[in-house]
């Protein structure tokens, strides 16, 4: 027999520091004692991610969202809820109470998220259409097939506000406008699935559990600009995701939604998959329609845009696969609907790829204007170890880090701009205290530099010296000239450089060096490195009153550098020392110590 | 000649609506969905879906839909998977191995219990309920 309630208790680290362990034993008892249970089945759960809201209980099947429960609190939701079916009011959380950036009826205050892009995601199986149609697949393109003109797709679009997802953010109605609006027999829509950032997967989790919604949204495209071709270009290092649109286009081929003829509308629209090497360049467009032609992926020069001229010199829409995933949303449910999610200055949601030391790392898509704090301490739910938040580095090695001081900006195009940092595709990258700054763009210019196609001067000699400098001042020979050169290159390279990925590469420097002169000035003035990352600049130790003579460390030591008898002091020899750490990691008292 | 005329899609989504409704996939009341993005296979999903067929097969459980779906986003967790029976609130458990999936079927399909420190909230409301209206 099924119980007739289930009552949830958040036993997330957050909620259990505030007693959901009592707050779970009370119900329990209180079950027991008030004669329920038999009734209802009383759990505890992983973290609800509303920390600041905790103790969370939640009380199935009437989805009932309690905060700020106390351990007392026990007698009374069994008593009144379970017993009398009443909610108990006092500690429900407001769910009128819409939240400030989406005025959506139906979104509840306590889910941060709201998922368009990601509307199917773990609902259906990406592998059958059937489940595709059944959540109003394809309704879309009936609507842009049937009922509506170019004119009416593009003013569609229009009023939704959608922008660009891969990054710059350009007006998505303009794009397919320009295409619209070229006059040529042949013209194309291509799909950039080229997802390259460090730390970042929204495109392929996208894909592979929601492959039908690009394809369909490719088609709508293919109707408005008057298309016959399209092209998704995706890495051959995502064999999931190309195996899924694989599937996926031959189930809607077989039933007629890709192909000759589509639902008798006398429309043809044909999709092929375009295998990439991995090449970070070919994220950018000019070089991935290069990559698709069988050249080389290397930039050219814009304009021409590939609106305009593109593939094989024709005309030729190219966007995001998060860009694509909203298309069939907005067709289907209006632009109007759309325009009402997010903030004056953007519109609709954004997915981000939350990785790094953060608590819940995962998927998360919220509407455009969501601090950054909600992001990192309420979806996130903060730092991992109970360690101090530093920065989010956001727009991979295009992008820039936020600061604590900026953590309540709200997330949009503009504003992300005006604090030196960009939306980018979507990673988000957190770091904490023992993240060295300098070590981070280090590492950042280390991947651009590797990337770099060496077309153009700017980026393949900039990038290089960029980086030379940064070793030097990690090995402690920088000097505060170094700091004046860092910058003339790099603005220099925002200038000059031919491609998004030469422009931006000096960003993650040019960041750190204006939010944490300071870590560069201790590397410089002081050769020490605050975080203790920088091996050149750091040194290890053994304080003598603290150590027991164990041994541990000596026997743990790889290179030998760690002498002393047994039940005496240890030394540690720091011209043999390889800075590895190990040492530090076992010593048991403490007795270890970097500087 | 085209394979599928507007009516016929309509009407296959009708169909499918209902189905979904009735909680009905192909003859089979109960459902276990489990995560196979590339984040979850990384994290063990194949093992724990092999686990699910094995414990259904021993028990002679035959009401019971085994599916897959993609990334429900909660990567920190993974694998996840999602259980679906008449009468229970659907629910999401997250870390789940094949112990945890013998034990998912034992009490909760059987024993119609939830399985306590597994279970884990969907991270948004479905946009797409009732029709996408």
């Amino acid at each position: 027999m099924a119980f007739r309630n289930y009552i949830l208790v958040c036993g997330g680290t957050a909620c259990e520091s505030s007693r959901s362990k009592e707050i779970y034993e009370n119900l329990k008892a209180e079950a027991k004692k008030q004669g329920v249970e038999d009734v209802v089945q009383v759990v505890q759960t992983g973290c609800f991610g509303f920390c600041e809201q905790g103790p969370i209980v939640k009380i199935l099947p009437e989805d009932s969202f309690y905060v700020k429960v106390q351990p007392s609190d026990a007698a009374e939701l069994i008593a009144e809820h379970i017993i009398k079916g009443r909610e108990v009011k006092r500690l429900l959380y407001d769910k009128d109470k819409a939240s400030k950036h989406a005025q959506v009826e139906d979104i509840k205050f306590y889910q941060k998220q709201f998922r368009i892009v990601l509307r199917n995601c773990g609902f259906i199986d990406p592998e059958n259409i059937n489940e595709y149609i059944a959540r109003d697949g394809y309704a879309a393109l009936e609507r842009a097939l049937f009922d509506m003109t170019p004119d009416d797709i593009i003013a569609e679009l229009k009023t939704a506000g959608l922008r660009g997802r891969g990054g710059a953010g350009f007006p998505t109605w303009m794009k397919w406008n320009f295409s619209k609006n070229v006059e040529s027999e042949i013209k194309y829509v291509v799909c950039n699935a080229d997802e390259g950032d460090p730390g970042a997967y929204m495109d392929r989790s996208t894909l592979e559990g929601d492959p039908h919604s690009i394809l369909e949204a490719m088609t709508i495209c293919g109707k408005c600009i008057g298309a016959h071709k399209g092209f998704i270009y995706i890495r051959a290092e995502y064999p999931l995701a190309i195996h899924r649109l694989e599937v996926a286009m031959k189930q809607s081929r077989e039933l007629g939604l890709l192909g000759h003829d589509i639902l008798g509308s006398g429309f043809d629209f044909d999709i092929e998959i375009r295998l990439g090497a991995g090449a970070f360049v070919c994220g950018e467009e000019t070089a991935l329609l290069q990559s698709v032609m069988g050249r080389r992926g290397m930039p050219v020069p814009r304009p021409p845009f590939p609106a305009v001229k593109g593939l094989w010199d024709q005309p030729t829409v190219i966007n995001n696969v998060e860009t694509w995933a909203n298309i069939p949303v907005i067709i289907h449910k209006g632009g109007e609907w759309f325009s009402k999610i997010g903030d004056a200055d953007s519109h609709g949601t954004k997915v981000f790829a939350l990785t790094g030391k953060i608590c819940n790392s995962g998927l998360v898509e919220v509407p455009m204007g969501t601090t950054l704090r909600e992001i990192v301490f309420d979806i996130g739910g903060g730092i991992a170890h109970g360690k101090k938040f530093k920065a989010v580095q956001t727009g991979g090695p295009s992008g820039g880090v936020i600061t604590t001081e900026n953590l309540d900006t709200p997330i949009d195009f503009g504003s992300l701009i005006k604090i030196g940092s960009m939306m980018g595709s979507g990673g988000m990258i957190v770091m904490d205290e023992d993240d060295c700054m300098v070590d981070v763009a280090k590492f950042y210019l280390n991947f651009t530099v590797d990337e770099s196609c060496g077309k153009c001067m700017p980026c393949r000699i900039g990038g290089k010296t960029m980086l030379g400098i940064l070793e030097k001042i990690t090995a402690g020979n920088g000097t505060m000239h170094d700091l004046d050169q860092l910058t003339e290159i790099g603005e220099t390279m925002k200038k000059s450089a031919l491609c998004a990925l030469g422009q931006t590469s000096p960003n993650p420097v040019l960041s750190t060096m204006r939010f944490f002169r300071d870590e560069y000035l201790a590397h410089i003035v002081d050769k020490k490195c605050p975080a203790g990352k920088c091996k050149k600049l750091v040194t290890y130790s053994i304080d003598p009153a603290k150590c027991k003579g164990c041994t541990a460390c000596a026997r743990r030591c790889p290179v030998e550098a760690i002498s002393g008898t047994i039940k005496q002091p240890h030394k540690i020899d720091t011209s043999k020392c390889i800075k590895c750490g190990e040492c530090l990691k076992t010593c048991k008292f403490g007795a270890v110590s970097v500087h | 000649m085209a394979k599928i005329t507007l009516e016929e899609l309509r009407k296959l989504r009708q169909k499918k609506q209902d189905d979904l409704q009735k909680r009905d996939i192909a003859g089979k009341d109960c459902q276990i969905i489990v995560g196979m993005g590339t984040c979850g296979i990384a994290a063990g999903a194949k093992v724990v879906l092999d686990a699910f067929l094995k414990e259904l097969d021993a028990e002679k459980i035959e009401n019971v839909a085994v599916t897959q779906t993609g990334c429900m986003g909660l990567c920190y967790v993974e694998p996840t998977v999602e259980v679906v029976v008449p009468g229970m609130p659907d629910t999401i458990y997250g870390r789940v191995d094949a112990d945890v999936a013998r034990k998912i079927v034992k009490d909760h399909i059987v024993g119609k219990k939830l399985i306590t420190d597994h279970i884990y909230d969907r991270p948004s409301v479905d946009i797409m309920k009732n029709g996408g209206k």
